[in-house]
């Protein structure tokens, strides 16, 4: 299996994903141009944090137009896997690929901190090693993270179990204030405390918490390889059974 | 153009003294044009001669075995790490523009910063930040531009840190009502290389081409580095098209497509960021360092404006920009490579023989001066400096007595000791998955991967900025002695041993003898220490007209220090790590008074002397017992005495980021007939708080002794009290309740 790590000029964690899954999980890793269209066979695509191109008019507002995108969204069509983490996540719904909007966080500041995230549902490629209710410590990093739809996609989103993710305490706990405030357990004001999200066809994951910065010891968190991990056993079930 | 006559006035506009327009006539054999006057005046500027500093930076030692490249010799030190790797580090100040304009001010020193060390050759991997602001607390007019002046510092440094994947590791914030008007932003940048990829900032080889490469110049930062060079008033604001402005997305290409650039070694001969004084240093400076000259058209030079005259071209501060000089017949790699980024790179001249910096525009002559006496012979003056009357001294005798209970409250909840959580988590400390001692503990510790046989290994770097300047002020010499010793005891305490140091020497006006004083005391202590610890000084900056109406700011000289963690086992933080360790103190209450204390300042309300004092020998053996004591495997957590002196120090080690911990210490055995308030908080040097399994204390201290090093067992972690026992009683203190005054200073000030 190969996964492929886009590289947008103004990507800044694409080095740290691409560590993850080459050095840590030993699995072979390319990374995209985000001028080339080819995503040169991989079974997985990563779009990963950063400010894609400055993002001055609006986060990932012009990455959607990249060639390198036309083809992921394809991908996706054809129900491969996507995960967008951080302005990869911003870039997935500014590309369609997932609903809603991530705005201005409500603290007005950037904040980055490890905080802790619920896993809602087990059944998505990335998440399916996790026990649902699990709370997992990642860090976030973003200034505009607060996740926000209408009432109506709101509704349907969590009919659906199309969340994925929620900002919550240490034990899983949603209850307490959800202000964005230093200490809150929601950080950046999201609606329904929302951290990530997938598509209904559930093969495209979007959320804020960067899972690669939680994936050795050495940087307070390994809460964040599951994803990683999952997606490799997901990946590895369907060679089998092709 | 030519034609414009060199008045009194023009020239004293310039910052030219009569002498120093003298010289310059003695230089060129002619009056110069209008041009070669401003660039006279920016060359010559502080800023980018040290003309004023000169004599006294050379007392720094600037070479220890691991010195490959020395101060002054490149845009940045470089000094070896082993296994053929090196690092490149430097820090700079930004304080004048971020005094008119915080946010650019800052976010272009981030940008600067980082431009001296990806031009070394090196991947920057890490930044850290010093930063020095007048009182933010209370409804006055100056708290408030003070609180303006601190968001838009750190929001501007996290803007451009931010986005272009920097993480910010580390650093200091400090307030003091010196500092009012006139905020000290001194930015630290390391990068990582290999050492073959050292890049030379030198235009050698006749005929080969020089590129601009980068951003379009504009009219922004025009003579700012003149501009650095002379005292803040009213009139400053003023001065704002001296700010530049900044494009940290700009700089990621640059950064990127230099990488790339640099690893055809074939193409490139120099390199040379254009920083201060932007495109006239660069093109002078390469062509001194290399003995040759250099010829450049501006009407090929990429413009952001129409109708910019030579003057405006050759003094715009513009940022993103980098001079790359290749060579000849390998300029298409380097268009490719541009190309790839979408970045301007034009050809713009090429390297003479005749050691004249020639600037032209469309084909006329417009500067003609010889490139070495422009870049290297700015006068050097050697200023008069007087001792100040000594500050008043605490006298322990009359001392009033306030409730001890209460000023450790009070203390931690002043804005230079309380928690600097709004401002680090406002940086992005993380990416790049480096660091491995996040902020908040004595030193930074980042991790560098590097490839070998066996995969993927990685080498530990400690990393601090340190710098008392309450302490600088009462005791300029003594005051530099313990910048250095305390970044290389905030070294120890994470497990390091140090390599090198970077300096920010952040003074007043030099005309003043009082000022220069302090300078030449200041650098006078930073030279013995770093000899002593074997520290060379790799490079740095002088930023001096820190100077409001209301007076000069306390010396500041910043110290950066980096040091190497040989295993990872080793690291070490601060905090407490689990209930009933034992906690041995190292160093006793220590001989030090009140006086340079922030209970002084802040309780007292009295910045009143005397200075700590501080014996090397001593100091040093502190360290290598911490380093030897981690070693072997013994020590849980590592804190030293600094601000706020040993009740400060014990408080903080309760602050785990993951659980906090409460302890119980008994100081009685210790006070040596001190009364409570001293022993609790006097800010002796040399001390350091050490915890180990309880079990293991008595091997700790056998470890200690044994090199000499005084070291008592002062209680045990535990409980969610912080209890302190004395003879005249015991404190209590709810962890909570020291931890909410710690946590809530800076929110509540800042208002978020």
């Amino acid at each position: 299996m190969k996964f492929g790590v886009i590289q947008f000029p103004g990507s800044n964690c694409d080095q740290d994903v691409f560590h993850v899954l080459k050095h840590v999980l030993g699995q072979e890793t390319v990374y995209l141009w985000h001028k080339d269209e080819s995503l040169q066979g991989a079974d997985a695509v990563i779009v990963p944090g950063g400010f894609s191109y400055g993002d001055y008019l609006r986060c990932g507002a012009i990455a959607r137009f990249s060639p390198v995108m036309r083809s992921v969204v394809a991908h996706a069509a054809a129900g491969g896997p996507v995960m967008g983490i951080c302005n990869g996540f911003q870039i997935l719904c500014e590309s369609g690929l997932l609903p809603g909007a991530l705005i201005r966080n409500k603290g007005l500041h950037f904040v980055c901190r490890h905080v802790h995230i619920r896993s809602e549902t087990p059944q998505t490629p990335f998440t399916c090693q996790i026990r649902t209710g699990a709370a997992l410590k990642i860090p976030v990093a973003h200034g505009e993270g607060c996740y926000f739809a209408d009432d109506a996609t709101l509704a349907r989103i969590e009919k659906n179990g199309q969340v994925v993710f929620r900002y919550c305490d240490a034990y899983g706990r949603l209850d307490g204030d959800a202000t964005g405030a230093c200490g809150s357990i929601n950080p950046n004001g999201s609606r329904n405390n929302i951290a990530g999200i997938c598509n209904e066809k559930r093969n495209v994951l979007g959320m804020m918490p960067h899972p690669e910065r939680a994936a050795e010891r050495e940087l307070g968190s390994t809460d964040g390889l599951a994803l990683f991990e999952g997606l490799a056993h997901t990946l590895a079930l369907k060679g089998c059974l092709q | 153009m030519k034609n414009v006559p060199m008045t009194p006035e023009l020239i004293a506009k310039h910052g030219i003294t009569p002498d120093e327009f003298k010289l310059i006539l003695d230089i060129l054999k002619r009056e110069p044009n209008l041009t070669e006057l401003g660039i006279f005046s920016v060359m010559w500027s502080e800023h980018c001669s040290y003309k004023n500093s000169k004599p006294e930076l050379r007392k720094f030692p600037t070479s220890s075995a691991a010195t490959l490249v020395k101060a002054g010799e490149e845009n940045a030190g470089v000094i070896d790490i082993g296994d053929g790797l090196a690092i490149a580090f430097k820090i700079e100040s930004h304080n004048h523009p971020s005094a008119v304009e915080p946010f650019q001010g800052a976010a272009t020193g981030v940008g600067g910063i980082i431009r001296d060390i990806f031009t070394m050759g090196a991947r920057p991997v890490a930044l850290m930040n010093s930063l020095r602001f007048g009182e933010i607390r209370g409804d006055s007019a100056q708290a408030k531009t003070n609180r303006r002046l601190f968001a838009g510092v750190v929001s501007g440094i996290s803007h451009y840190g931010n986005c272009i994947g920097l993480p910010t590791v580390g650093g200091e914030v400090y307030f003091d009502e010196s500092y009012s008007g006139n905020p000290l932003v001194n930015v630290f940048c390391l990068g990582v290389l290999r050492h073959d990829q050292i890049q030379r900032g030198k235009a050698t080889g006749e005929g080969n081409p020089v590129f601009y490469v980068g951003a379009k110049t504009g009219r922004d930062g025009l003579a700012g580095a003149a501009f650095a060079s002379r005292d803040l008033t009213e009139e400053s604001k003023e001065d704002r098209p001296a700010v530049q402005v900044g494009d940290p997305f700009l700089e990621k290409l640059l950064l990127e497509a230099c990488l790339e650039l640099f690893r055809h070694p074939e193409a490139v001969v120099g390199v040379q960021d254009m920083g201060a004084a932007g495109l006239t240093c660069s093109t002078c400076e390469t062509a001194s360092r290399a003995g040759t000259g250099i010829e450049i058209d501006l009407a090929k030079v990429p413009q952001r404006e129409t109708g910019m005259t030579p003057y405006e071209i050759m003094l715009s501060e513009s940022q993103e920009r980098m001079l790359i000089i290749v060579r000849k017949g390998h300029e298409k790699t380097v268009l490719d490579i541009f190309k790839k980024w979408d970045l301007d790179a034009a050809e713009i001249g090429h390297v003479t023989s005749d050691g004249i910096m020639r600037v032209k525009n469309h084909g006329e002559t417009v500067v003609e001066i010889p490139a070495r006496r422009l870049a290297d012979e700015a006068p050097v003056y050697s200023r008069e400096a007087r001792q100040p009357k000594p500050a008043p001294q605490l006298c322990a005798e009359n001392l009033p007595q306030p409730d001890s209970r209460a000023s450790l409250l009070k203390l931690l909840a002043s804005p230079s000791i309380a928690s600097k959580r709004w401002v680090y988590e406002q940086y992005d400390h993380m990416v790049r998955n480096g660091a491995t001692v996040l902020p908040g503990s004595d030193a930074a510790v980042v991790r560098i991967p590097f490839e070998t046989h066996d995969g993927v290994v990685f080498k530990n770097l400690a990393m601090t900025t340190d710098c008392n300047g309450f302490y600088c002020l009462l005791n300029p010499k003594v005051g530099g002695l313990i910048a250095v010793a305390e970044a290389a005891r905030n070294l120890a305490c994470s497990g390091a041993h140090p390599l090198a140091v970077t300096d920010n020497l952040n003074f007043g006006n030099p005309h003043h003898p009082e000022n220069f004083h302090q300078l030449r005391e200041c650098v006078e202590g930073i030279a013995e220490a770093c000899r002593f610890f074997n520290t060379p000084v790799t490079g740095g900056n002088v930023s001096l007209y820190n100077q409001s109406p209301a007076g000069a700011i306390d010396p500041t000289p910043t110290i950066g220090m980096v040091g190497l963690i040989d295993d990872p086992t080793h690291i070490t933080t601060q905090w407490f790590k689990q209930a009933d360790d034992a906690i041995i103190l190292l160093g006793g209450v220590g001989p030090s008074c009140l006086g340079g204390s922030q209970f002084a300042k802040e309780i007292l309300g009295r910045k009143e002397g005397p200075c700590p004092e501080i014996d090397l020998e001593k100091e040093l053996r502190l360290h290598d017992s911490v380093r030897a004591a981690i070693r072997m495997g013994l020590v849980k957590s590592a804190h030293d005495c600094s601000e706020g002196g040993l009740a400060v120090a014990l408080a903080e080690s309760c602050f785990a980021p993951s659980e906090a911990i409460g302890a119980e210490v008994d100081l009685s055995a210790l006070e040596n007939g001190k009364l409570a308030d001293d022993v609790l908080f006097n800010e002796s040097q040399s001390r350091v708080i050490l915890t180990t399994r309880w079990e293991n204390a008595g091997a700790l201290l056998e470890c200690l002794s044994a090199r000499g090093q005084e070291a008592t067992r002062i209680g045990r972690t535990g409980g969610d009290h912080l209890k302190i026992r004395l003879s005249s009683g015991q404190l209590e203190w709810a962890v909570t309740e020291m931890q909410n005054a710690w946590e809530e200073c800076l929110p509540k000030c800042m208002g978020s």
